[in-house]
């Protein structure tokens, strides 16, 4: 304040009392491509205006003239932080279209997968809202068991991040003896790493301040805003598709549900937490399921459909019925039955939905992907209006904000 | 038909008779159709209604039906009971040449972004919207890419043409 500013107000007009910031579409705070304009009064928010769409690549618009299997690597693209979530979704409504029944084992392998890509996803969000808070140590230690799941991935599909993991009606090959050994190392060498990430944590004096009573929602409000995942659930509401509509055989699998009461950041690093305890346990009861498959349920690794399943490369050279697929498959010559459905999976953000219509075309006539992020990043003023600056940082990091999924 | 679908469609039919009609189910789904005018009396009936009770919007987005004349535009809502776990789905219709539907935000604040993501797409206008603007395009566009008549690709290519995916061949009209 040296200098007096010397603009001349039009007569009448009032003094601006309040300042703009913008937090993003680059900034380091909001881990990913998007924009907050927030009116500050001192520190205290006034409102914020969020713009998304910086990085919007039209999925749907190309959906509508892709085959179903070129849509799996649109999918991963979504939630890169779990592209196996999305993709496995994706295969999962193609199934319900086709009414395709997957084997026992597919659906083992794929909850396997699933619950690891739920793991890693919840580790790199509860881990920045470390380092939002000033705690880097918890990010740069789990960021090394995010490796062991990526190489858990990159050894049954060959990549690491943008997965197209799975085929539809199950997986493109086996998972060999290295994946499962991998999978154990994982199992056994986690547990202890993440109970220390929350000795680190959980009861941290400065931590804690920093995070209760950051960005609180109520049951009701979330749910008219359409939340869902473990920022619903830190609301108070047990709604998890999971369990309410379970898929690929999730009935059978034996696991609670944590919820919170205040819905604030700090429930919501809570109830994440807990999430990757449920999903190692989840894990654990798959291998077993899986150990104690008998006889051809044993070796299975996808179900028969020769319309949209790829054979085997060596009969495509060898018999005339393989190399016909073949070449129908990859050039996407079948005709899909005529529908509409909805399918929804609990990914790692909440309700992940394909709303796809099909006219009896060979790519979908419309194709509509609910993404959670999406729908409860509106609320965002709500949460953070009357904080402080330093709370809308930990807001943005607790409520997970993907831009991949915001934008599709 | 399942029952608890079967008692909706009779609440919904008591209430409305006409101006909801081709009552389906698919994959246990409902599914119907509305008068445009009436949506927001639709999903009102549906949250408050004591055995309905349909309190979660899960999705809604647009869709485009060319040869579907008068009736081009459809805005289609998913409706979500989530303590019975009860799901619907039902479509209004709108003309392409007056694209206006009443909006939902005031039932559902969900509907704001996704309404505005349908304008964005399609155009479709949310009458007494709070804030009707592009969401994930730039507000300077003057068209609605999610439209049929808009090609994805390069449209010298042959090789995506609509023939190639099973369907007839659609004439397009240039984007001016």
């Amino acid at each position: 304040m040296s200098q007096p500013h010397h603009i001349i107000l039009p007569e009448g007009s009032i003094e601006k009392t309040t300042t703009t910031l913008n937090l993003g579409p680059t900034h380091p705070a909001t881990h990913g491509v998007f924009q907050n304009i927030l009116e500050l009064d001192g520190e205290r928010i006034v409102s914020a205006e969020q713009t998304v769409g910086y990085i919007h690549r039209a999925f749907e618009k190309i959906a509508e003239h892709r085959n179903l299997y070129q849509i799996t690597t649109l999918t991963d693209r979504l939630n890169y932080c779990s592209g196996p979530l999305n993709n496995m979704g994706w295969h999962l409504t193609c199934e319900k279209l086709l009414q395709v029944q997957t084997p026992k084992r597919v659906d083992y392998l794929r909850i396997i997968i699933m619950e690891l890509a739920r793991i890693s996803d919840h580790l790199i969000c509860n881990s920045i809202v470390g380092v939002d808070s000033g705690a880097f140590t918890g990010f740069l230690y789990v960021m090394q068991y995010r490796e062991l799941i990526y190489e858990i991935y990159d050894e049954i599909c060959g990549s690491r991040i943008t997965t197209n993991i799975g085929r539809i009606g199950g997986f493109e090959r086996d998972f060999n003896d290295i994946a499962f050994t991998k999978i154990q190392k994982f199992l056994d060498e986690y547990p202890a790493v993440l109970q220390e990430f929350e000795n680190l944590f959980t009861r941290n004096r400065i931590f804690v301040d920093r995070l209760v009573g950051a960005g609180p929602i109520s049951a009701e409000r979330a749910l008219n805003y359409g939340f869902t995942g473990p920022n619903l659930r830190a609301a108070g509401v047990d709604y998890d598709v999971r369990v309410v509509s379970p898929y690929s055989s999730y009935e059978e699998f034996d696991f609670t549900v944590p919820i919170g009461s205040t819905g604030d950041c700090y429930d919501r690093f809570l109830v994440r937490n807990q999430e990757m305890w449920q999903s190692l346990s989840i894990i654990k009861q798959a291998m077993n399921k899986l150990a104690d498959l008998k006889g051809k349920d044993a070796t299975m690794f996808h179900a028969d459909v020769p319309e949209y399943y790829l054979p085997e490369k060596q009969d495509v050279y060898t018999k005339m019925e393989q190399m016909i697929w073949h070449f129908k498959i990859i050039y996407g010559e079948i005709n899909m039955p005529k529908g509409e459905v909805y399918h929804s999976i609990e990914a790692a953000n909440g309700e992940l939905g394909y709303y796809l219509i099909s006219d009896g075309g060979r790519s979908p006539y419309r194709l509509h992907f609910r993404r959670p992020c999406f729908i409860y990043y509106q609320a965002f003023e709500e949460l953070v209006k009357g904080g402080l600056l330093s709370d809308a940082v930990i807001v943005m990091s607790s409520l997970n904000l993907i831009a991949g999924e915001m934008d599709a | 038909m399942l029952e608890h679908n079967q008692h909706i469609q009779q609440k919904i039919s008591e209430k409305f008779g006409e101006a909801v009609y081709n009552f389906e189910e698919s994959y246990n789904t409902l599914h119907f159709e509305a008068d445009k005018d009436i949506n927001l009396k639709i999903l009102n009936f549906l949250k408050s209604e004591e055995s309905l009770q349909f309190n979660f919007l899960t999705d809604l987005c647009g869709i485009h039906y060319p040869d579907n004349k008068g009736k081009e535009l459809a805005v289609v809502y998913n409706l979500h009971n989530i303590a019975k776990n009860i799901r619907i789905r039902f479509k209004v219709y709108t003309d392409i040449t007056l694209p206006e539907v009443y909006t939902a935000t005031s039932i559902y604040a969900t509907a704001n972004w996704l309404e505005r993501e349908t304008f964005d797409f399609y155009g479709i206008i949310f009458v007494g919207h709070p804030n009707l603007k592009r969401i994930m395009n730039v507000e300077e566009m003057d068209y609605f890419p999610l439209r049929k008549e808009y090609p994805l690709e390069d449209q010298s290519r042959t090789d995506k043409d609509d023939e190639m995916f099973g369907r007839q061949i659609m004439q397009r009209p240039m984007i001016n």
